[in-house]
């Protein structure tokens, strides 16, 4: 059983911010790792990304946008609340090292793993530029902390409440034109702007890392649920990844594939509110 | 066959005795007592003579009291009033005379000879006779679930022998001198010896004589394929069907957990010294209890949030009822076992750590690695590995969805790539989904199924279509991506390969479309390489798996064993139980020498 140490709301209750305590898994966590969670005995597992680590604390940090049955579930739970199962760390840690300038790009609760990969390269002594995008103002999370760690932040909404107006490939193409120290893009974020990112980079032929999240169920490369076609390859997302070369991944097939169980999802909502 | 219509001879055998001259039978059967009537003439006076019919225990009662080593004057029939005292025929044993009865074992009349003397036991069979007759007993079948009702519900499919049938089925074994099966058994259990402790309806001392040799008969006996170890040794095999040793060794490790038999064993003087074990499969469950067992302080490390391993995850719960794996990962608690879920080793804690905190570490992880055919349209949607599907249905209880939170994969129309145990239990869980109608595809003939026997037939009976010397090309999709059918090839055997089976050949131009809508690959499985990322010192061969020392399981770095599916890639629950064995004597043997 692992506690729920801390719980905060980052954005209109529909992002939430969880700190559990898990000490073994907070001493190996990598940034760009994952876990697998299964909230209680009927619970569904589920992949979320280790979003920041306190080694000496015991407490890894995961940040979840309520989407379905088991984020429903899991933003019913209260500090002091336990979760059933967590393991990990799971999946190849992001490669950082020290490269020059890097353009951490994130949208959605994508920042939050972005949060994570962006101080180890901040870290490593890479000169940083984030952009960070949400469908509006109050969606916006870790805008703090990620101005913190950036040497240049941008945020852009898709409605213009906050920052730029439009989406996150606008400031993006602005910075592949004016800069040319630019030696590595790395997005985090839906499927959709990640694609289209990669549309964009592939055009600069900037190399771009995406950090893919399909269905998983044990997250530990035994299932293959979550495989990737990467350059016409079938890749586990689960033990190669979750860290992909952009511009070899085929997103059209990914999203479809995650969208297999939305009906499945609808039913599984109602039976719990019944 | 209804087993009131079984006739049979064997020690407790039940006689059904009949006069040679009118044919009425000499049985009474009240609700008190089972006995064999006679007339009889003793000391010239007219008796009721009353015998056991169970051929043990052949007690004699009389009307008037006759004292042992008197000799009657003559049988009678009660019916028909005629001597039935053989003429020029004495008994083997004292000389006196014998009478004659004609019992019937296997629906084949036999005469069966009664010594006049009171006391005498011989009864006229010779034990080569005797031998002749329990040939004749047929291998008994266990009840099951109906084939109609069973594909709507996911409860165990056998319901395993009564006492009546596993007696029955215990007199067929002939307790040869120089015991076949027993070499034929992984882990060499004593099989005659607990056979005929059953046939002495010694039950519970049966079982302790199995788990002598094996922890989990209870598994075994459901999961294990007989005919291909100690059945297929048993020398009545030759001629006839061998003892169905498993459901024997199934019958007996239910009684035990049914009648609350079980107890911990006696746990050696604790030795100090601490074992790891990863995986909580068979392998590493025969570790644990025998290490344990030897005084050992036992840790099981588990990736998932389950113990069993493929248990588990793996055979569904109409094959192997869960609850029965968790009873016996119970016992090993209640040994003193500590059990450590969501620990994958490699990730969570590598093998390196372990030997920091424990003096020797058994690897035991299993092949995982579902396998693909890497052909067009494989990631479509509703494409699942067998491992993936059955994880979901068997780990996650998919089957029970909504109630639990993991998606049921459903199809109409499902078809099973592959032709061993995994694809029967992917197309049986299928069926039972309801699904209209399931379809296995595979690339050789009926006689190359690697599955069990006994599998086909249940798959079979269950209304399984299966689509021999096929093999699928590419896969079709709908435009939101799922799969609507599939290209298949026609094959042809050719010349045995390796493995010795035929080799499938394609045939040129035989290419055709199957419908389905939901499609299970079952191709196999390969070793996962998350352990050794962080371990890159144990040596392994070209196809991953790892190499040991085949004396000791010993792995190419010291105080790590290794067993099981990840060592000899995809084989069964008993060899990797046996696998695990050997593992468990040398680790004992070694760290026996070492001072704390």
């Amino acid at each position: 059983m692992f506690q729920i140490e801390r719980k905060q709301e980052l954005a209109k209750g529909t992002i939430i911010r969880f700190d559990l305590s898990a000490p073994k898994i907070a001493k190996k966590a990598k940034p760009g790792q994952f876990i697998i969670l299964r909230v209680n005995e009927t619970g569904e597992r589920v992949p979320m990304t280790i979003a920041d680590k306190d080694e000496f604390a015991g407490i890894i940090t995961i940040i979840f946008q309520v989407v379905g049955k088991t984020t429903a579930l899991m933003r019913s739970l209260k500090e002091g609340d336990l979760i059933k199962d967590v393991a990990g760390p799971l999946g190849k840690p992001a490669e950082i090292e020290k490269i020059g300038t890097v353009i951490m790009v994130g949208g959605g609760t994508g920042v939050a793993i972005l949060h994570h990969v962006t101080k180890a390269f901040k870290n490593a002594g890479n000169h940083v530029i984030g952009i960070i995008g949400a469908r509006e103002k109050d969606m916006i999370i870790l805008e703090n902390e990620m101005s913190s760690i950036c040497d240049e932040l941008i945020i852009t909404t898709d409605d213009g409440s906050y920052g730029e107006r439009g989406f996150v490939t606008l400031p993006l193409e602005k910075y592949l034109n004016e800069r040319h120290d630019i030696k590595l893009v790395y997005a985090i974020g839906p499927i959709i702007m990640m694609k289209n990112v990669c549309a964009l980079t592939k055009k600069y032929e900037m190399p771009t890392v995406v950090s893919l999240n399909p269905i998983m169920i044990d997250g530990t490369g035994m299932c293959g649920g979550c495989r990737v076609n990467v350059g016409n390859q079938t890749k586990f997302c689960c033990v190669d990844g979750p860290d992909f070369d952009g511009h070899q991944v085929d997103f059209d097939e990914l999203e479809k594939r995650n969208s297999l169980y939305l009906k499945d999802e609808k039913d599984s909502l109602l039976f719990s509110i019944k | 066959m209804r087993i009131k219509d079984v006739k049979y001879l064997r020690f407790k055998t039940y006689l059904n005795a009949y006069c040679p001259h009118c044919n009425q039978s000499f049985n009474v059967d009240t609700i008190n007592e089972k006995t064999l009537d006679f007339k009889a003439v003793y000391k010239k006076k007219k008796i009721d003579l009353r015998l056991s019919p169970y051929l043990d225990v052949f007690e004699l009662e009389a009307s008037v009291p006759v004292e042992k080593g008197d000799i009657l004057d003559d049988l009678l029939c009660p019916y028909c009033s005629k001597s039935i005292v053989k003429k020029d025929f004495s008994c083997k044993e004292c000389g006196t005379k014998a009478a004659e009865v004609i019992i019937s074992a296997d629906e084949k009349l036999i005469p069966f000879y009664l010594c006049l003397k009171y006391g005498c036991e011989w009864h006229g069979l010779s034990k080569a006779d005797e031998k002749k007759i329990k040939l004749k007993i047929p291998r008994q079948d266990m009840p099951e679930q109906d084939q109609t009702l069973r594909i709507h519900n996911h409860q165990e499919v056998p319901y395993g022998y009564t006492s009546e049938l596993a007696l029955l089925e215990a007199g067929r074994c002939i307790q040869c001198k120089n015991p076949k099966c027993i070499d034929g058994c992984p882990v060499n259990i004593d099989i005659p010896g607990f056979i005929s402790l059953v046939v002495e309806e010694k039950f519970d001392e049966a079982v302790k004589k199995i788990k002598e040799r094996n922890i989990l008969p209870a598994i075994c006996g459901r999961v294990c394929p007989q005919e291909n170890q100690c059945e297929e040794a048993c020398v009545l095999g030759i001629k006839e069907k061998p003892v169905a040793i498993g459901r024997l060794e199934r019958f007996v490790a239910d009684f035990e957990r049914k009648m609350e038999l079980v107890k911990v064993p006696i746990i050696n003087k604790n030795t100090g010294k601490k074992i790891a074990v990863v995986g909580s499969g068979p392998a590493g469950l025969t570790v644990a209890a025998d290490m344990r067992q030897l005084g050992y302080s036992v840790t099981i490390f588990e990736a998932l949030h389950e113990t069993g391993g493929v248990l588990t995850y793996g055979i569904p719960e109409f094959r192997l009822p869960k609850s029965i794996v968790q009873f016996e990962i119970n016992y090993l608690k209640e040994m003193g076992c500590r059990i450590e879920l969501n620990h994958i080793i490699g990730a969570t804690i590598t093998v390196d750590e372990l030997l920091e905190n424990f003096n020797a570490v058994f690897i035991g992880v299993g092949a995982g690695l579902p396998t693909f055919m890497n052909i067009e349209g494989e990631n479509l949607g509703n494409v699942f590995s067998s491992n993936e599907y059955l994880t979901r249905m068997n780990l996650m209880k998919a089957y029970k969805f909504p109630e639990y939170d993991t998606p049921m994969p459903k199809g109409e129309n499902v078809t099973v790539i592959g032709g061993g145990n995994v694809a029967m239990d992917s197309a049986r869980t299928a069926i039972r989904t309801g699904s209209d109608k399931v379809t296995i595809v595979y690339r050789r003939s009926r006689n190359e199924l690697p599955a069990r026997e006994e599998e086909v037939h249940h798959a079979e009976e269950e209304g399984i279509k299966f689509r021999l010397l096929t093999n699928p090309v590419r896969y079709l999709g709908t435009d939101d991506n799922r799969v609507k059918g599939m290209e298949c090839i026609k094959m042809e055997l050719g010349e045995p390969d390796n493995s010795g089976r035929r080799r499938p050949i394609p045939i040129e131009g035989s290419n055709f479309i199957l419908d389905c809508d939901l499609v299970v690959i079952a191709v196999g499985t390969g070793p996962n390489p998350t352990i050794f990322q962080s371990t890159p010192d144990i040596k392994r061969n070209k196809w991953g798996y790892i190499e040991v020392n085949p004396d000791t399981n010993e792995t190419s770095k010291e105080f790590v064993y290794a067993g099981g599916d990840i060592v000899t890639g995809s084989a069964t629950v008993i060899q990797a139980m046996g696998a695990g064995r050997i593992a468990s004597n040398a680790m004992h043997e070694k760290l026996s020498k070492i001072k704390k």
